[in-house]
């Protein structure tokens, strides 16, 4: 039984139709790797599946369960499964960093404070950040501030992880520390969904890359096909062109 | 000149500062009272209105009327409204409840203005990352979006509230003791306007001008902390 499906998602903004028919199967322990050009609908993708944005048809199972979008209680028990790292990082401008990544944890999940204390600085500390953790948002630079995000989903101990862009802001040696972590979680079978377009990254550490064009998965494969050997036109000429950057 | 001086000496008697030390009062706790009922009424308002917080819709519609409605009204007519409203029901109530309840609803409607504002200056994301980790709608704006809103909320809000104190002269209208009726009736008991009306010019000043530099150094403190 896959650990997430997906299938026939529908999502509009307004009227606008953004995502279509997106049917997508991701097993327990699984890296998605969804790459695709801007505007393509790759951060719309996450936002549904969190709830954040309702979807207008289609069905997400997670581990069996079919998931009701509409139901405030269903949807409190489905966002306990995610956690999300966002594309602008989303982290509360009032917190320092140790607070943005504690606060989920003590406030909603009602846990230990000094245990979860704890836990944050040592994924503060994993990520690189043990230095920053009395620092606010603003103090911070895109890559710390990415970091403190991905500390703070961690530490909500998801099913699973959903990562957009998170590689974007980050410098080589923090994409190591980024990606070891990553492979690391993935090894005690988190599942993960990630937006990136760092082709080495990709490669190394995806089971599977969807690429998704005008809100629609044109096409999924494991990274060596569809970076070296893509089955449709449309892929090809994306790949072509952040292969040429 | 002499006989204003002449006239003050029989106009600061102990009888009248005493009178005037009354008004002055209930022009505070009437300013007082009104803004900090009328700003919890206000706030709560400016939540129900909020789709992030509040998603019954007519809840929404019904802050929202209120408030349109509200900021309409002059202070004089509301007030009018109040005293016969209270008449009406058959409420036996004193003046001074009747003006300080029409200070309250006219600061609620503009709080809740204030107080919307606020809300709305905050970046919807932090909702969005407050939802994603399942954090309620109050707690969010409680932990995250109120302490970030409190900058844009503040300024706006005392600068009304210095605004509100010398609106509660109009109360004076129906008979309520501050210190414009106190000027009123001394001035109809032979006392001369320049005395009476400048008196209370001062006590006014007095008590407006030290809440203004309270909201100038408030703004200043708010403003280097600019998401804190
Ligand atoms: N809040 C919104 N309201 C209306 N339209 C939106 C909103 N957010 C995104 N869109 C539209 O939805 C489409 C998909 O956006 P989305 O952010 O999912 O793209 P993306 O693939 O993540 O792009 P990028 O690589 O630039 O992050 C775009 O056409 C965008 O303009
Ligand atoms: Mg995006």
């Amino acid at each position: 039984m896959p650990h997430l499906a997906i299938d026939n998602l529908n999502a509009d903004y307004g009227a606008t139709p953004i995502l279509r028919d997106v049917d997508l199967s991701v097993e327990r322990g699984e890296i998605v790797a969804i790459i695709g050009p801007s505007g393509s609908g790759k951060s719309t993708l996450l936002r549904v599946l969190t709830g954040l944005l309702k979807p207008r048809s289609g069905r997400v199972e997670i581990a069996g369960e079919v998931v009701n979008y509409t139901s405030a209680a269903a949807l409190r028990k489905v966002r306990d499964r995610f956690a999300i790292v966002f594309q602008q990082y989303n982290l509360f401008q009032n917190m320092t960093a140790l607070r943005n990544v504690t606060i989920a944890p003590t406030i909603v999940k009602k846990r230990n404070a000094a245990e979860v204390e704890r836990e944050a600085r040592a994924l503060l500390e994993k990520v690189g950040l043990s230095h920053r953790i009395d620092a606010y948002p603003d103090e911070m630079s895109g890559g710390q501030q990415q970091r403190v995000a991905i500390a703070r989903a961690l530490a909500l101990k998801p099913e699973i992880l959903l990562l957009d862009e998170v590689t974007s802001a980050l410098d080589p040696e923090l994409v190591a520390e980024v990606l070891d972590t990553i492979r690391t979680l993935a090894s005690e079978g988190m599942t993960m969904l990630i937006v990136s377009h760092e082709m080495a990254f990709v490669r190394e550490v995806a089971t599977k890359v969807v690429f998704m064009a005008d809100g629609r998965i044109v096409e999924v494969g494991p990274p060596a096909q569809i970076f070296d050997a893509p089955q449709t036109e449309r892929c090809a000429e994306f790949v072509r062109r952040i292969l040429r950057h | 000149m002499a006989a204003l001086i002449e006239e003050a000496g029989r106009f600061y008697s102990y009888y009248n500062l005493i009178y005037l030390g009354k008004a002055f009062l209930f022009t505070i706790l009437l300013s007082f009272a009104g803004c900090g009922i009328g700003f919890v009424l206000g706030a709560g308002l400016a939540v129900m209105r909020h789709p992030r917080i509040v998603s019954f819709a007519p809840l929404r519609w019904f802050a929202l009327l209120y408030v349109e409605l509200f900021r309409r009204i002059p202070f004089l007519v509301l007030l009018m409204v109040v005293f016969f409203a209270f008449q009406l029901a058959g409420a036996d109530v004193t003046m001074f409840t009747v003006a300080a309840t029409t200070v309250a609803l006219s600061a609620s409607a503009f709080s809740a203005e204030n107080v919307r504002a606020g809300l709305e200056s905050i970046h919807p994301n932090q909702w969005d990352a407050a939802e994603a980790m399942n954090m309620g709608g109050l707690t969010a704006l409680r932990r995250v979006v109120l302490p970030q809103s409190w900058r844009v909320i503040i300024p706006p809000s005392m600068t009304y509230s210095v605004g509100l104190v010398k609106a509660t002269s109009i109360a004076s209208q129906i008979g309520v003791l501050e210190l414009t009726y106190a000027a009123k009736i001394l001035n109809q008991k032979g006392f001369s306007a320049a005395l009476c009306f400048g008196t209370i010019l001062v006590l006014y000043f007095c008590l407006c001008y030290p809440l203004n530099l309270f909201a100038t150094s408030l703004e200043k403190r708010l403003a280097p902390s600019r998401n804190r």
